[in-house]
């Protein structure tokens, strides 16, 4: 089916951009009367950073929410690693190895940033609940298994100090850094970020691409990711889609995109008919 | 005691003590590290093991006798190692300051000439990486953490962890080589180099030898009972002497165990964590704490508030003199202990000093409250007075003899002198071989008969021989009616306030003193928060007139404790401004160590030193900064100045 995997190529810094993963076929998201999405297709490269822009109400949320499995299209198709994909529970869609941040940050306040990122591990435990109660078994060599990950999470986010901290007391910066780590501690082939520089200074927004490239670097993770600004977008991206009204305008690398009349139109505005 | 029975000379290097050390008690922990959450912990014969590998790695790439080995990064086990291992080959480890940005790293690189450099992380290497633009020397650059690296051309760049695997697999080629440099080790064998954060100028070479450094740490870890069972957390920059002795002479020398934090921002966690026995901190870092206490405290429940000023009012009365063993009546002694229980103990502990047996504090002089209140908890914080060039030591505070103002009587082995001019020479066998390349500079510095100039002024006190630090020699000046001048003397005042972070006092040559301060943005922060003031940036709350009338108060209280010492008098401040910006290393206004460098202050702020001297009450002003990443920008504000109330001498001669 993948037959596009032949295409592999390497990006001028050097990493290896591998076949599609994720393909989106004619997918139309209605909400009653209203066209969220209107018949739109793309596809998601191994190793790349795809960024999904489109100014406010385009249906970018509502896409990334269709990856995730949040939302139900219905028309079209999903295809991941080259199957078609039933229609899938969020958990589901986990399992498969795609994890996600919001938009409006979906921590638990109350909890610790390390129990935090523990959550993300969760699709990874096997052991019962009984045995995780009792600690006893299984879940004792798991938990610890899944702490190290954890840890190695932590260590690359530079998130040691905080580590203790219940995340209800951290600034909004770092409340985001910890979201990212929850994901990542999934292990997920595919991370889905949703506006994860949305209210940022710009001090926050370079720790956050630095962070975003050095997980695609030394993970090799597929990225896909909505941001609204343009700069960094241009800046880290491989290959961006264009949204506006729920329709496509627009899809390619940076340059091609920003030298597209009808983003150009969408973004600086014209009269519409 | 294994040093007890062997005479030092037995042992004339660093690389011969490790050897030592993975022999004796090879099984006790020599290096704990936090990662991923847990201590990882490092016995004597796995160090050993670690060092010998890398060691025999260096080897192989083609290390040469003699040859200077950079280190940059924070501390860490493996760059401890690192600084051995060079030692092993012969090299000489040449550890430099991590924050440095890339032009002051040029200069020490360039003078040090170093072939080998190895680095913590990607940022250093990336520093290395462009300093090689303008210096060629650089033939191998090794890094320790893997992070962000894999892109990197490797041609001439190394994993730690590679070198020392292939150190491993040739071991058969190389040990006989590695015996053989190990053997040519001597007693007057360069053991280190250090570069002096340079106060005045660019930084210079201090060689130390091994004798320096074996003999001081031996004096000074008996000095203080220091045993193996001790350990230290090792958080003061690499490239300062001071941790080369704690970290690597006396660990080395007793057999210590060297803790290392997870990273800068997790310090204070981690030693709560550690608990040392054996702590070391500029004065700042105890400032620092106390401040958070207070700050808490404010917030703290009313019958908790009370509790705690009720003991600390007992602990102030009777702590330092339980500490010193003098007689304390029975009552007291109850009530300390009760205190003992419910306060001291608990905030000992949630400071991480629970386990402290023996502290120090130098560098800089040291409030007397804050002081005071370490001591009086029960911690046995001293004061040490020491430079690089002594090998840190010259002068140290014996149990129960310890005071505030007064640094401490010499240390074992050394000689002190004081000239006619107040300035204190050392002797001693710490005392260092050159500074390198440069001659002139160590024969002005060092004379013929091994006497070192240190550049203070102070006096020998009367009676307990303890001696007791003025200023900086060449700052020691005359005002222009001929009265002394010593600007550090008055700033130390200043800046035991909380609120005054720094300040820096002109009046050389003049009429009357003047002075810029800094305000503490924690402290005057958390009383601006109190108070419903709110405010956007360091320049915005410094400005703010409340502010201003709380320094102008701490001002004029500092003016009345010049006024009663007759000699000093004169250097009370008439006016002062609250600077707009903090003085910052990355500006050039402050060395690494923190040390505000006078002239370039004078030449930055030559038009806000005019303005003080006439008689305006603001003045606009713009100021070049320097941000983290070495880009530079401009700040401009317009500042107020005041008078502040001059008090009568108590000869009666009025400074006004």
């Amino acid at each position: 089916m993948n037959d596009m995997s032949a295409d592999s190529y390497v990006t001028e810094d050097g990493r290896t951009i591998g076949g599609v993963v994720m393909e989106m076929k004619n997918i139309t998201l209605r909400f009653g009367g209203v066209v969220a999405i209107k018949d739109i297709s793309f596809d998601i490269r191994e190793g790349e950073i795809r960024a999904i822009i489109g100014p406010n109400g385009a249906g970018k949320s509502s896409m990334l929410n269709v990856i995730s499995g949040f939302y139900h299209p219905q028309e079209g198709e999903v295809w991941f690693h080259g199957e078609k994909r039933p229609t899938m529970r969020p958990y589901q869609v986990a399992n498969q190895g795609i994890a996600r941040t919001f938009q409006n940050i979906a921590l638990f306040e109350g909890m610790s940033v390390l129990d935090n990122v523990m959550t993300g591990r969760l699709t990874h435990m096997k052991s019962s609940m009984l045995s995780q109660a009792l600690w006893w078994g299984k879940a004792e060599k798991e938990e610890f298994e899944n702490r190290e990950k954890v840890e190695k999470v932590i260590d690359f986010l530079e998130i040691q100090a905080i580590r203790k901290t219940p995340v209800g007391r951290l600034p909004y910066g770092l409340k985001k850094r910890v979201e990212l780590a929850r994901a990542l501690a999934a292990e997920p082939k595919l991370l889905l970020l949703d506006e994860p520089m949305a209210g940022m200074n710009v001090e926050e927004k370079e720790d956050m691409s630095r962070f975003i490239l050095d997980v695609n670097d030394e993970f090799g993770t597929t990225i896909a990711l909505i941001e609204h600004d343009m700069g960094v977008v241009m800046d880290l991206s491989d290959r961006v889609v264009v949204m506006d009204y729920g329709k496509k305008i627009g899809d390619g690398t940076p340059d091609e995109v920003r030298n597209n009349q009808d983003v150009i139109d969408a973004y600086l505005g014209v009269a519409h008919d | 005691m294994a040093q007890e029975q062997a005479p030092s000379g037995a042992f004339v290097s660093v690389p011969a003590l490790l050897a030592r050390n993975a022999k004796e008690f090879g099984s006790r922990p020599a290096y704990r590290e936090k990662e991923f959450g847990i201590w990882q912990s490092w016995t004597w014969a796995e160090t050993s093991e670690e060092i010998r590998n890398l060691a025999l790695g260096l080897l192989a790439l083609g290390l040469e006798r003699g040859d200077h080995v950079a280190i940059i990064g924070r501390n860490r086990p493996s760059l401890y190692w690192a600084m051995v291992a060079a030692q092993m080959v012969g090299g000489v480890p040449v550890p430099l300051y991590q924050d440095a940005v890339a032009d002051e790293m040029t200069y020490v690189l360039d003078h040090c000439g170093a072939r080998f450099v190895i680095c913590g992380d990607q940022e250093q290497v990336d520093k290395v990486i462009e300093v090689q633009d303008t210096i060629k020397h650089i033939e191998h650059v090794i890094y320790y953490d893997k992070r962000g690296m894999r892109k990197y051309d490797h041609e001439h760049l190394h994993w730690f962890h590679d070198i020392q695997e292939e150190g491993r697999v040739s071991h058969h080629r190389l040990e006989h080589e590695l015996a053989a440099r190990e053997a040519e080790q001597t007693y007057d064998s360069t053991c280190v180099m250090l570069y002096t954060s340079g106060t005045t100028g660019r930084p210079k070479g201090v060689v130390l030898s091994n004798r320096n450094i074996i003999e001081s740490a031996k004096n000074s870890s008996e000095f203080d009972h220091l045993r193996k069972e001790d350990d230290i957390l090792a958080y003061l920059p690499m490239a300062w002497v001071g941790d080369f002795i704690f970290s690597v002479g006396q660990a080395y020398w007793t057999g210590f165990c060297t803790n290392c934090p997870e990273s800068a921002d997790t310090m204070m966690t981690d030693l709560r964590e550690i608990g040392p026995t054996y702590y070391f901190a500029p004065p700042r870092v105890f400032e620092t704490q106390l401040t958070n206490v207070m700050i808490r405290m404010e917030d703290a429940g009313n019958f908790k508030k009370r509790m705690f000023h009720y003991f600390m009012a007992h602990a102030k009365k009777v702590g330092p003199a339980i500490l010193d063993g003098n007689p304390v009546g029975g009552w007291d002694r109850l009530k300390y202990m009760l205190g003992e229980l419910m306060v001291y103990g608990p905030l000992k502990n949630s400071l991480g000093f629970s386990r402290v047996r023996v502290g120090y504090t130098a560098g800089e002089a040291i409030g007397p409250e804050i002081f005071e209140f370490y001591r009086s908890l029960g911690i046995n914080l001293k004061q040490l007075y020491g430079q690089t060039e002594a090998t840190v030591f010259i002068t140290v505070q014996p149990d129960g003899e310890v005071r505030a103002d007064t640094v401490g009587v010499p240390a074992p082995g050394v000689e002190l002198k004081i000239e006619d001019n107040g300035e204190i020479f050392y002797r001693s066998p710490g005392t260092f071989v050159e500074y390198y390349k440069n001659p002139e500079s160590t024969a002005d510095t060092k004379d013929a008969e091994g006497w070192v100039a240190t550049g203070d002024a102070g006096f020998i006190e009367e009676g307990s021989g303890h001696l007791r630090i003025i200023d900086r020699a060449k700052d020691v000046g005359q005002m222009a009616d001929g009265r002394l001048f010593a600007p550090k003397y008055v700033e130390n005042k200043l800046k035991f306030f909380p609120n005054i972070l720094e300040a820096v006092v002109f009046g050389a040559g003049r009429d009357y003193c003047t002075a810029f301060l800094n305000i503490d943005l924690t402290a005057v922060g958390n009383w601006a928060e109190r108070h419903n003031i709110a405010y956007g940036s360091y320049q915005e709350l410094a400005g703010h007139p409340d502010v201003f009338a709380t320094l102008q108060a701490h001002v004029e209280e500092v003016n009345r404790s010049i006024a009663d010492d007759p000699m000093l008098s004169g250097c009370q401040v008439r006016r002062f401004l609250i600077l707009h910006k903090e003085l910052d290393a990355d500006d050039g206004e402050m060395t690494r160590t923190r040390k505000v460098r006078r002239r370039i202050v004078e030449e930055k702020f030559a038009d806000l030193i005019g303005a003080l001297y006439d008689g305006s009450g603001e003045i606009y002003t713009e100021t070049e900064v320097t941000y983290e990443d070495g880009r530079k920008g401009k700040i401009s504000a317009t500042l107020e100045i005041k008078d502040a109330v001059m008090a009568d001498s108590k000869q009666g001669m009025a400074a006004e």
